[in-house]
């Protein structure tokens, strides 16, 4: 038999017209996917993604990989019962910021906290947009919409801030158009337990341009903290660092050319969960990359599997006969 | 020892009955064991309160179980008790009603203390008047010789208290001739880390039957025996429904040879199905306790799509919330059984009483024209081949199946003749491995129009589910409107095809033809048998009918019916089977409905179906 040939990113994508408008972040999104799979030469046959409902969630239908799009918010339920019943089987969850964060927050919460192996991208575009654009659990406060003609006055949660406080073991953050985010998506793929991947994605027709600050290919460079272990809390041009303010115990963005030199900056460590909370929500700058990773955590679905095992070793192969004849029997002549 | 001559009785119902922290359910089950082993047959009814420990000596705080034993075949836990045990005045005051007369009391005078009688209240102290002179009494101060019998194992107080049941247990079994030693079995294994306790245990059981031997009883209470059954020779077991159900699932899903997952979120009267699965971690059962029953189901679903049989089990309130996902799986034709321990609604309604009213939830109660198919089970033993069936039919025709059980079947339990495994005939499921070229996931079986069912991890077949409607020829989404329509109409089709592999609608006893026929499903099942039987004693012409499959009816059923003159539909709810029959069928199906969170008893099914005979003649 020959080597079979490296796949390429058409191999992944399906035979499906992908529908989103246009100019609309999920398209980044989905070439970075693709990107990811080949980079990790995965089979499309052992790969399955499982959505919710919303825009973002007609994701699996552009793959060419097992899929199944289902019920609003429900999505890490489906992919927990998946992987546990085919833990061989590379499970990724697609989901909105209304799917994962309203309806589906209470899964989104118990997916992270158990820690199944598979991974979870978080499409947050700050508004519901397969509803036609009402505001969403991370709309800003004053966001104006058809349901909040006036502003909501709903306060926003922040995704990786719901994941840090799940006990998620992998908490990443990216944005939809940076070539940056294969580098997270494998990261998260490669990690042993729930890889949480938040992605900022623009939506031009509901919410256009909440995310520019950041993530403009020119000044966003000043405002985008790409954190590496090991590594001073500086944004990417060196406009903005993070520095820990030891007195209050809080940590405080501070702009290098004010007399700040590198050597003052926190320096990132992946597996401070206390830390990654701190620099999760910054003023004026985004923290990105891999906020918190924690490899020594155990993971759900093996455990399930070794239990499952360990009953076999110890009872042996389960006989249905004897199990109806446990307990008390009697015979009638 | 001198020996007791006992008077044969041909069957007995039991009653006990005390605080729900008096233990009379493990009292209940373990004169249960005993009585199976003495080989009479038996049915038993726990009837308890939704609270864990209702406050001391309340009314609503009384937990009961009954028992009915015979030396013949008998089908339900009997109409009104012979015997009450009764461990306090407010026991005594809740079941007093249902005794027959000349039925006998045993009562603890121990707990009838002043206090213990204003909580129940009795204003005077019926052991003391003549509250109880239509029967025979047996008072006894058991709180007091309880003390006395565990006294040399220092439990203290409290503890030594709660061997009173043991004691009362003792003294019930020399007084129904039955044997000790499967309960000191048991007190020693359930305390093997508190020897004490067991021992202490132990002796109460031993002194409360050393004193029905050697105490002097009063008139008319004597020692009795139950002779034995002639059941159908074979092997035996008790059973009660959610261990037949946990069992069934299992074993169906070895005869389809896929691996089962069950989903679930605790419930009563659902959750020992959930227990009783976990402990079959060496069959290959993966059991899932999911944060709530929305995730129980997702789950089961996305283990089906995998390949496994995805299970989940609930009742009523938790189906409701399951709709939406439910219909998910009938969108996506995969395989899922849905159990349903219903009990009484609305809403929280009654947790731990019976009731049979998610018939309309079961076979309505999703968006969208949503078919699946409902089964029923009717007695606890048929819960394993009713699962069984529900497994082939999930399988073989790619559907979700809604198995509806009750909180009667779940929690009684019968003796079963455990069943040849080898005449259950294996459904093996083949994942379709087609070839990749003209491949679509809605490709169907001819006959029961099934789709294929390709898993992950299969080359060349990757594709994708999902609730939106897709095209029947091509499995992709289409909103096209007659594509729709037809496969609306296909899912509606593909359901009323399993009843081509389910039994013809039969007479469960009398003719076709009859005056009446009586339609019933579910657990109202040993009832209705037996009252037509008196009915026919009375010389009424009537007929039975039980239904296990609701959706889709039995073929023939219509035909059937039609020979008869009149139908009745008892059920325990406000006349749904009835309503269905009729708007299906178009038959003139009369509802005798009774929604109290009890069973129908016999003679009440007798007497009201001879009521509505003679007022129509
Ligand atoms: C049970 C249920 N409720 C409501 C809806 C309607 N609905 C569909 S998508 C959506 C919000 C999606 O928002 P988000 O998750 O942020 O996804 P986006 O479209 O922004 O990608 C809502 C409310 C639904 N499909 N199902
Ligand atoms: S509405 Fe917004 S999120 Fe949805 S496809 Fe259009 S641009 Fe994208
Ligand atoms: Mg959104």
């Amino acid at each position: 038999m020959t080597e079979n040939p490296k796949l390429t990113k058409k191999d992944f994508a399906s035979d499906q017209e992908v529908r989103w408008c246009p100019g609309c972040g999920d398209y980044a999104i989905l070439a970075g996917v693709q990107k990811t799979l080949v980079d990790i030469s995965a089979k499309p046959e052992n790969t399955v993604f499982i959505s919710g409902i919303g825009c973002s969630s007609r994701f699996p239908y552009y793959m060419n990989t097992y899929g199944m799009h289902t019920i609003h918010g429900r999505a890490p339920a489906f992919a927990t019962g998946l992987k546990l019943a085919r833990p061989d089987l590379d499970v990724w969850v697609i989901t909105g910021d209304g799917d994962s964060l309203s309806i589906g927050g209470n899964h989104l919460v118990h997916v992270l906290r158990r820690n199944v192996n598979l991974q979870i991208i978080l499409f947050n575009n700050q508004i519901y947009g397969l509803t036609k654009g009402q505001y969403s659990p991370t709309s800003d406060v004053g966001q104006v919409s058809p349901s909040s003609p006036y502003g909501s006055v709903d306060q926003p949660v922040v995704p990786v801030r719901v994941a840090l406080g799940a006990n998620a073991q992998f908490v990443g953050r990216s944005f939809d158009v940076t070539r940056n985010l294969p580098i997270l998506l494998r990261a998260a793929r490669d990690f042993e337990g729930t890889g949480f991947v938040e992605v900022l994605q623009n939506c031009p027709v509901f919410n256009d341009g909440v995310f520019e600050l950041i993530t403009d290919r020119k000044a966003g460079k000043q405002r985008q903290l790409w954190v590496e272990h090991g590594k001073p809390l500086v944004t990417l041009d060196g406009t903005y660092g993070v520095r820990l303010n030891k007195n209050e115990l809080r940590v405080e963005v501070v702009k290098m050319e004010e007399g700040v030199s590198t050597e003052d900056l926190l320096l990132h460590d992946e597996t401070n969960r206390n830390l990654a909370w701190m620099i999760s929500d910054l003023p004026e700058i985004k923290a990105l990359g891999i906020l918190f990773r924690n490899t020594s955590a155990p993971v759900y679905d093996a455990a399930v599997r070794q239990q499952l095992q360990m009953a076999k070793d110890k009872l042996g192969e389960g006989d249905m006969n004897a199990l109806l004849r446990s307990g008390h029997t009697w015979t009638v002549d | 020892m001198q020996e007791t001559t006992r008077e044969d009785l041909d069957s007995v119902v039991i009653r006990f009955a005390g605080d729900s922290g008096d233990g009379m359910q493990l009292t209940g089950s373990q004169f249960t064991s005993a009585t199976a082993l003495m080989g009479n047959d038996l049915a038993t009814f726990p009837d308890f309160p939704a609270e864990i420990r209702a406050p001391a000596g309340t009314l609503y705080g009384v937990s009961g179980f009954q028992i009915h034993f015979a030396d013949h075949d008998i089908l339900t836990p009997g109409d009104a008790p012979d015997v009450l045990v009764a461990m306090n005045p407010a026991a005594l005051k809740v079941n007093l009603p249902m005794l027959n007369r000349g039925g006998l009391v045993v009562v603890n005078r121990g707990a009838f203390t002043k206090s213990n009688l204003k909580k129940a209240g009795y204003e005077e102290n019926p052991l003391d008047d003549n509250t109880l002179d239509p029967f025979r009494v047996l008072d006894l101060d058991i709180s007091k010789m309880t003390l006395e019998a565990v006294k040399e194992f220092d439990l203290g107080a409290k503890a030594a208290g709660r061997c009173k049941n043991m004691w009362t247990l003792g003294l019930m079994f020399w007084l129904f001739g039955r044997d000790r030693q499967s309960t000191v079995a048991w007190l020693r294994e359930k305390f093997a880390k508190k020897p004490k306790v067991a021992e202490a245990n132990i002796a109460a059981l031993n002194a409360g039957h050393i004193y029905g031997e050697t105490a002097e009883l009063p008139s008319g209470i004597g020692a009795y025996n139950v002779p034995k059954a002639t059941l159908e020779a074979g092997e035996y077991r008790n059973i009660d429904g959610n261990l037949a159900l946990a069992w069934g699932l299992t074993h169906g899903a070895k005869l389809a040879n896929i691996p089962l997952f069950y989903g679930s979120y605790p419930i009563t009267p659902a959750s020992s199905l959930l227990h009783n699965l976990a402990k079959l971690k060496n069959f290959g059962v993966a059991t899932f306790q999911a944060e709530d029953e929305i995730a129980a189901v997702c789950a089961a679903i996305g283990a089906s799509f995998g390949g496994s049989l995805g299970v989940t089990g609930t009742s009523g309130p938790g189906v409701a919330l399951k709709a939406e996902a439910i219909g998910l799986a009938i969108s996506t034709e995969l395989p899922l059984i849905i159990v349903d321990v219903q009990r009484g609604g609305p809403s929280t309604g009654l947790p731990t009483k019976t009731e049979q009213s998610d018939l309309f939830q079961a076979v309505w109660g999703r968006n969208g024209d949503a078919p699946l198919c409902v089964l029923a089970a009717s007695t606890p033993g048929d819960c394993f081949f009713r699962a069984i069936e529900a497994v082939k039919i999930a399988t073989k025709f790619m559907t979700p199946v809604m198995l509806l059980s009750d909180g009667y079947l779940a929690n009684g339990a019968e003796p079963w003749p455990i069943p040849d495994l080898g005449q259950i005939d294996d459904f093996p499921v083949s994942f379709y491995e087609g070839e990749a070229e003209g491949f679509h996931p809605y490709l169907r079986d001819e006959e029961t129009l099934a789709r294929v069912w390709p898993i992950p991890g299969t080359p060349g077949l990757q594709h994708r589910l999902g609730g939106l409607e897709k095209g029947q020829d091509s499995g992709n989404i289409s909103y096209d409107p007659d594509n729709h329509h037809a496969m609306t109409e296909l899912r509606a089709e593909k359901i009323q095809r399993i009843a081509q592999i389910l039994p013809e609608a039969t007479l469960d006893s009398g003719e076709a033809g009859a005056d009446l026929v009586l339609v019933g499903w579910g657990s109202t099942y040993g009832a209705i048998r037996q009252s037509c039987e008196r009915l026919r004693e009375q010389g009424k012409n009537v007929a039975h009918i039980h239904i296990h499959s609701i959706w889709p009816l039995p073929r023939g059923l219509k035909e059937l019916l039609s020979s008869f003159g009149r139908i009745i539909v008892p059920e325990m709810n406000n006349g749904q089977l009835a309503a269905l029959l009729r708007a299906e069928l178009g038959v003139n199906a009369e509802s005798y409905a009774k929604v109290a969170g009890q069973p129908f008893r016999i003679a009440e099914l007798t007497d009201e179906v001879a009521r509505r005979m003679e007022n129509a003649s």
